[in-house]
């Protein structure tokens, strides 16, 4: 492969062999043991949406490898003086950044900047389109209990449309062979979903859906989203809330996994989100060592 | 005054039922004479050899955004004017959603004033509610009056019933055509593109066809109530056009455009998000794309209409759903007409011609245009459709470069374009 991946825009650009050399140094990482990796670098987290564990993953990670960090956001910034996003981007590489790592309310505005920037950008959420560093992540967390992502398969429940999570796994998950179904009410998964990569279903059955599962991945289900559309609070819960039972359909082996931020009573009951099948801290504490690998390998740095 | 006479070009009027090899002879701003070559000989001041050349009535664009008054900086009178010749559009039909709306006899006299510098002609299309706010009626007559040929609240749709039968009465009374961009616009809040397998991968939210049909069928509804005239705008649906189709059978005054990208390209050419795709009506699917060449091969389709919508670097190169919707055209329909319908689809020069001047001109009743009848205005279009070429947006005339068609390789072309007898563009 490359010795660098340039910019990491979304999951469809990368090939296999380099999702494989991101998964294989991820799990060299050791974010406990200091390294000078990336000693001298400058990373930026250019935030223009609220997030905990990205940002502060991210943030972990650069420093981890020894680069330096510098968090820009929405509100304490010239971004809230109507500058533009190309203009602003010019503005962080013209101070020195060696990388953007970006999360943005808009869909595309990684690629846009990436179009106009010499400086790799790192998407770490663009809209509704893709996170690919969760995806990631989450294919690192599957690994750890499954030996291959090949025939596995993997229900992701909840606001599938709005979730550039469910995107990103499924183009992921699919490139690898996995069966992907997308489960929820209509509002939630529309029928195109499937359209999305090859291995993808949808379903509005959770309970049919979850029969033989690997991997079940809840979504956050926002309360808003659910007003004036069909479902009330009350249907979401009774029809996809992923309870203790409705995890007695999957297989006995699943793993539940769940992005963040949880809300809990919402897509998962208490018992399943701190149950033994849960992997939620897991994939957090991947996170981070995903995020290294990710950051060193847009840096192109020697390992 | 000077005279000009257009030698050995093959003269194509669809609406005189002429294409044969011509001389056209153009005297005091209009058609002096159209002859078999060689017997005008003399009578000219000037002469123009334009052998293997059409020669054909002026083109005219039933859909542009010439922006002034308001938004010079993406487009002027002069520069939308300049773009518009070296397309071979001769008239222009310009749309009332400037700054201030023109819903007045002042903006409409403005806009027609020759300090504008216009360099083709230009016809305004009055708003046909005050402020185009969908409530008050303008004063259709007056406006006509001033030189509006048509009355529309282009991108901001009637969607009221009661407003709508009472614009297409108002109009019909005084043979306007209301021009109608069809969409419904509550059911495309928030949306930057077509609903599809694309707008899902991307993550954008996208119109539904249905938006666009269900807003036609509506006003065909009231056409054939009120015996009024409508005409559809960049029609880009197969649901809107099958419409459209059963209303021409059933003989509704009825009429339909459509554009060069909506019948070239498609959603999935979004690609990664270029906003240079981004326009509404939003690039539909590929069956969508595929009935519009049908619409046109039919007959179904009256005409071909740029909606050129110049936007500036900072208005589109911004976040996908926040860019301005819009692109240019005025500059490649013409070549785009010729070398996919003509040179692909076999789409015959004379229908063409009927598609960009002899229909525009018969739809917005435009007197004495879209035809070399002896008597009609001298606007001429002289075009090449052999000559190879590469569009360069960096070379336009237009003062904003929104076109996904830059580096184009084109077949056809404008090679003369003539306005009330005078040369305004020579290519």
């Amino acid at each position: 492969m490359k010795p660098s991946l340039g910019s990491l825009l979304s999951i469809d650009q990368l090939t296999t062999e380099q999702i494989e050399a991101i998964l294989a140094l991820a799990r060299r990482m050791d974010p406990n043991r200091p390294s000078r990796l990336l000693h001298g670098k400058r990373v930026v987290l250019l935030f223009y949406e609220a997030s905990t564990r990205t940002r502060a993953s991210f943030d972990f990670a650069a420093k981890a490898l020894g680069a330096m960090t510098t968090l820009v956001t929405t509100t304490s910034s010239s971004i809230e003086k109507g500058e533009s996003l190309i203009d602003t981007g010019w503005t962080i590489q013209a101070i020195g950044a060696d990388v953007i790592v970006m999360r943005h309310p808009n869909s595309g505005s990684a690629h846009l900047l990436a179009r106009y920037m010499s400086v790799p950008i790192v998407n770490a959420g663009d809209g509704m389109h893709q996170h690919p560093s969760q995806a990631l992540l989450d294919a690192l967390t599957i690994l750890n209990h499954k030996k291959e992502l090949r025939g596995l398969r993997v229900v992701i429940v909840g606001d599938v449309y709005h979730s550039r999570v469910a995107r990103s796994n499924a183009e992921l998950l699919s490139r690898f062979g996995a069966e992907v179904i997308f489960c929820g009410p209509r509002d939630f998964v529309p029928e195109v979903a499937a359209t999305l990569a090859p291995g993808v279903a949808v379903s509005h059955d959770l309970n049919a859906a979850l029969q033989g599962a690997d991997v079940v991945m809840a979504l956050r289900v926002q309360k808003e989203r659910l007003a004036g559309r069909h479902h009330s609070v009350e249907d979401y819960i009774a029809h996809y809330q992923v309870t203790p039972h409705r995890m007695m359909l999957a297989k006995p082996d699943a793993i539940l996994m769940h992005p963040g931020p949880v809300i809990r009573g919402m897509e998962l009951a208490s018992e399943v989100a701190d149950g033994p099948q849960s992997c939620i801290h897991e994939q957090v504490r991947n996170g981070v060592k995903t995020r290294m690998a990710i950051l060193a390998m847009v840096l192109g740095a020697k390992n | 005054m000077d005279s000009l006479l257009i030698q050995r070009g093959r003269v194509i009027d669809p609406a005189s039922g002429v294409d044969h090899e011509m001389d056209v002879l153009l005297r005091d701003g209009r058609v002096a004479a159209v002859a078999a070559p060689g017997t005008l000989r003399g009578q000219a001041t000037q002469t123009l050899n334009v052998r293997g050349a059409i020669v054909a009535p002026g083109l005219i664009d039933m859909h542009v955004h010439l922006r002034e008054p308001g938004h010079s900086h993406k487009e002027t009178k002069v520069t939308g004017t300049a773009a518009a010749a070296a397309g071979g559009f001769t008239s222009v039909c310009v749309m009332p959603n400037t700054v201030p709306v023109n819903d007045s006899v002042e903006i409409t006299r403005w806009m027609l004033s020759p300090e504008r510098g216009a360099l083709v002609n230009v016809f305004p299309i009055a708003a046909a509610t005050i402020g185009s706010a969908g409530e008050k009626l303008t004063s259709f007559a007056a406006l006509k009056k001033a030189g509006a040929v048509a009355v529309s609240d282009d991108g901001k749709p009637i969607l009221d019933d009661k407003v709508m039968r009472n614009v297409l009465r108002r109009a019909a009374r005084l043979n306007m055509t209301v021009v109608q961009h069809a969409e419904d616009t509550r059911a495309t809040v928030g949306c930057s593109m077509n609903y599809g397998p694309t707008s899902f991968r991307l993550g954008v939210h996208g119109m539904p066809n249905s938006a666009e049909s269900s807003v036609v069928e509506r006003d065909i509804a009231l056409a054939r109530e009120t015996k009024g005239r409508v005409h559809v705008a960049h029609l880009s649906t197969r649901e809107a056009l099958e419409a459209v189709r059963r209303a021409k059978k059933a003989k509704l005054r009825v009429t339909a455009e459509v554009t060069p990208h909506h019948f070239t390209l498609i959603d999935e050419n979004v690609g990664e998000f270029d906003t240079h795709y981004k326009m509404n009506p939003p690039l539909r699917s590929a069956a969508d794309r595929d009935a519009m060449i049908e619409g046109i091969l039919d007959g179904t389709i009256d005409a071909i209409a740029t909606d050129h919508a110049p936007h500036a670097f900072h208005e589109k190169q911004v976040e996908f759903e926040r860019a301005a919707f819009g692109i240019t055209g005025l500059e490649t329909a013409l070549p785009i007409a010729l070398t996919v319908l003509h040179h692909h689809f076999k789409l015959t020069l004379w229908r063409i011609v009927e598609l960009l001047a002899s229909n525009p001109a018969k739809i917005f009743g435009l007197a004495g245009r879209g035809t070399l009848a002896k008597g009609a205005h001298a606007d001429v279009t002289i075009f090449d459709p052999r000559k190879k070429w590469t569009f360069d947006a960096s070379q336009s005339f237009s003062k904003s470069r929104n076109t996904p068609f830059d580096g184009w390789n084109f077949t056809g072309r404008a090679v003369v374009t003539i306005v009330g007898g005078k040369v305004v563009y020579e290519g």
